[in-house]
């Protein structure tokens, strides 16, 4: 099989991702995270993962790069099963961008950013060259670099960590509400920008979030869970076409609602009932 | 300058360098032993408490009596080494300190490593794993230094504790800064007690100065600051520690347990030494039955003890046989027992002795302890520490049948201000101290001799056995001193004004002894 130049991953021409029979329990197997959740994703795709708190939606994505072991099922990344890697060699191949941020508070922003290539062994000059890369990507000023991340603000703090996950050039990224903890400005900027990244790189994204407008601006294909399980799955347009499910249909209206009211104040001055 | 304080002064170079090469050694030694149990009590919830218990049941330990278990222990192991390898070791001084500082420092490390670690951001934690960290990058990149400000408050309180602690090694035969404590206590030399507890409070704020100014440095990442307080901690041990380092080891050491009769006496027997053309070195404030068994196994060359004290304590014996007939057996026994030599005796008793202020047993017409029998409900006794323990107050209680109202132990410099100030009314006096005249204290009679022998004599150990030298150095002093020249010799030390040091009134003792100095 051949080796992807960039990646390190085996070259397939199947889905980049897939999960089969998957399912997790908590508390020895009195609460269900995940249900015999099979789910393949598609190189290049841009994923959305929403559904409300306990729908399984966060430990989905953590069994991706093994924050959460799975008690059944499989995970194959790159068409490989995961549990053929080190759990640590898997997570450095795969860029991950934590809720809350998650910067080390001790070390400064170059450092953070610098980590996993670190822990991969490039040289420090490969690895200089590539934070001021990186820096430029998420559009940080380069004084930024030597400061801890205690001195940013949120916005500049979760670039920090979308370049900290880019860093090693994965293939694949996995989001955890990256935006969550950002004021609204913030959050749409860096969702749109981030956007763009992933079109630029070629990366395939996996994002969870809580928030369905966010998904339907970023996404490609938006996969909704509840109960460890998909109850929809599908392009955005699709699914605010109208679902047969009634979560599904109640979660896309309000995006919708809103929409229609944005429309009716930019056309007749005011708002209507 | 004050006499007392500037002898205080030149002893500090000794004092200080032990003090502080024994408490750098127990901190290493206690962060070398507490890293592995932190990451044990951190990776395993079952064993956490177990370890936690373990170093907070340490603490609980009185420290002076954890110091003066390990040396019995050191013994048992270090004639089981003779055993095995044909080979023992020191048990006495350096090694039972080290020993029982390290485990009194444990408890503030390992608390504080454990809380540190466990309390960290769990979001941090994650992160660390989601970049590709193993779990042993993930301790030593994240981890640690995130709990370091934790970790470090606990090495620093820990340093103070044993610095602290560290004064306490004096009874088990460490020098340390103790040394001025408890001998000033003895010889009522308050001026070496405050030096010694001011010298060792200095020294534990310096040290936990350069500590926290490493702690800061960690905190805010600042080399500079870590590599000051470390290259400053390494040049206050090496500069403390090396002119004990370099001081050639003395040929001859000599014992003396906590009282001013033997330091005086101690301080006698190296100037004997001294005078010979030999080295001599001192190992004062040792516990009283510690004494003997340092000679036993030759941690120390010579000292002296008192024939019932060994008969009782060492032997086991509560039979009673004359003066004479003692030393032979005691002469016998040691020898075949321990391979310990019986010099001789100086020539005074140091016995056991109930007295009382002469007005009080005027009034009440006592002149015997058969006498004092018949008041004894409505009196009360101060004793030594040791004297309701040991055989002879219970006979003395059985044969004459005394029931005092109340007993209360003193420390014996105390014991003295207290029925000088009519606290208690008899005490256990020690026939040749020097206070029972500067009282005016009577020593009652035993008419039923129920006290046994307690002749001063002169001990050496067994690797000194035909040690000629040493020999010839002590045993002009057998049959030399007198009761009286004793009595005044304790009471030039033990006196509030014009006081001398053991080392004055032993160079007085051995002028009176006609003893001329080569």
């Amino acid at each position: 099989m051949a080796i992807h130049p960039r990646t390190g991953m085996p070259e397939h021409s199947g889905p980049i991702i897939a999960l089969a029979g998957v399912s997790k329990s908590y508390q020895a197997g009195q609460a269900f995270a995940l249900r015999n959740l099979s789910v393949t994703i598609d190189a290049g795709s841009f994923v959305a993962v929403v559904g409300a708190s306990g729908s399984g939606k966060t430990t989905m994505l953590k069994s991706i790069n093994r924050l959460v072991e799975i008690d059944s099922g499989s995970v194959r990344v790159g068409g490989e099963p995961i549990d053929a890697l080190e759990p640590h060699v898997l997570r450095r191949r795969v860029g991950y961008v934590f809720q809350g941020i998650g910067l080390f508070p001790h070390l400064s922003v170059r450092e953070n950013i610098a980590v996993t290539p670190h822990l991969l062994g490039w040289s420090e000059e490969i690895i200089a060259a590539r934070v001021d890369e990186l820096v430029d990507l998420v559009a940080l000023p380069r004084s930024l670099l030597e400061r801890m991340p205690g001195a940013l603000s949120g916005g500049q703090q979760q670039r920090v960590g979308v370049a900290r996950a880019l860093a090693a050039r994965p293939a694949i990224v996995l989001m955890d509400e990256p935006f969550g903890a950002l004021d609204p400005v913030t959050r749409s900027a860096l969702g749109a920008e981030f956007r763009r990244l992933h079109e630029s790189i070629g990366l395939t994204t996996v994002m969870v979030t809580h928030d369905m407008l966010e998904a339907l601006l970023l996404a490609d294909r938006i996969m909704v869970m509840k109960g460890g399980q998909l109850i929809a799955d599908g392009a955005p347009r699709d699914l605010l076409a109208g679902n047969a499910n009634d979560d599904v249909r109640e979660m896309m209206e309000a995006p919708r609602r809103q929409a229609e009211k944005v429309r009716a104040i930019l056309e007749d001055g005011a708002p209507r009932g | 300058m004050d006499d007392r304080f500037r002898s205080a002064l030149n002893l500090l170079p000794e004092y200080l360098g032990e003090h502080v090469m024994l408490s750098a050694a127990s901190l290493a030694l206690g962060l070398l032993v507490s890293a592995p149990l932190v990451i044990l009590a951190r990776n395993s919830k079952r064993l956490r408490w177990p370890v936690l218990a373990f170093v907070s049941v340490v603490q609980t330990v009185p420290s002076i009596a954890l110091l003066a278990l390990f040396y019995p222990l050191l013994l048992a192991l270090s004639s089981l080494s003779q055993k095995v390898f044909g080979q023992g070791f020191a048990a006495l001084g350096f090694l039972p300190s080290l020993l029982a500082l390290t485990l009194y420092s444990m408890l503030p490390i390992v608390r504080n490593g454990v809380t540190g670690l466990l309390n960290l951001d769990p979001a941090v934690l994650e992160a660390a794993r989601g970049v590709g960290m193993t779990p042993r990058q993930s301790l030593l990149r994240v981890e640690l230094p995130l709990a370091m400000p934790v970790i470090m408050a606990g090495v620093r309180t820990a340093a103070v504790w044993v610095i602290g602690t560290a004064t306490l090694s004096t009874p088990v035969g460490q020098t340390s800064l103790g040394n001025y404590i408890f001998s000033g206590l003895q010889i009522e030399n308050w001026v070496a007690v405050l030096f010694g507890c001011v010298s060792a409070v200095v020294l534990a704020l310096v040290v936990d100065q350069l500590l926290a100014l490493v702690e800061s440095g960690v905190a805010t990442r600042r080399k500079g600051r870590v590599l000051l307080g470390v290259v400053l901690l390494g040049v206050g041990v090496i500069a403390a520690v090396s002119p004990t380092l370099g001081s050639t080891k003395t040929a001859y050491v000599i014992g003396a347990k906590s009282f001013s009769e033997q330091y005086i006496l101690s301080a006698l027997m190296a100037r004997r030494v001294t005078e010979e053309g030999l080295s001599a070195t001192r190992r004062v404030g040792l516990g009283s039955v510690i004494a003997f068994r340092a000679l036993a196994n030759n941690d120390i060359d010579a000292y002296v003890d008192y024939s019932g004290t060994v008969w009782a304590n060492i032997l086991g014996r509560t039979d009673m046989p004359s003066r004479e007939q003692m030393l032979q057996e005691l002469t016998r026994e040691l020898r075949d027992k321990y391979g310990v030599t019986l010099l001789g005796a100086l020539g005074f008793e140091n016995a056991y002795a109930l007295a009382m202020r002469r007005d009080k047993a005027d009034e009440l017409g006592i002149r015997t302890i058969a006498d004092l029998a018949g008041h004894s409900a409505q009196l009360r006794l101060g004793a030594d520490f040791e004297f309701l323990a040991r055989p002879e107050w219970a006979a003395l209680r059985d044969s004459y049948g005394l029931a005092f109202r109340e007993r209360r132990q003193y420390q014996s410099t105390f014991m003295y201000r207290a029925v000088a100030s009519g606290e208690v009314d008899v005490i256990s006096a020690f026939s040749s101290d020097g206070r029972i005249a500067a009282y005016d204290l009577v020593v009652l009679e035993d008419p039923k001799q129920v006290i046994l022998p307690y002749d001063a004599i002169v001990l050496l150990s067994p690797k000194r056995a035909a040690d000629a030298d040493l020999r010839r150095a002590l045993e002009p002093l057998v049959g030399a001193i007198s009761i009286e020249r004793m009595r005044e010799a304790n009471q030039m030390v033990d006196r509030d004004e014009d006081k001398l040091t053991p080392a004055q009134a032993a160079a007085w003792l051995e002028e009176q002894a006609g003893l001329e100095p080569k």
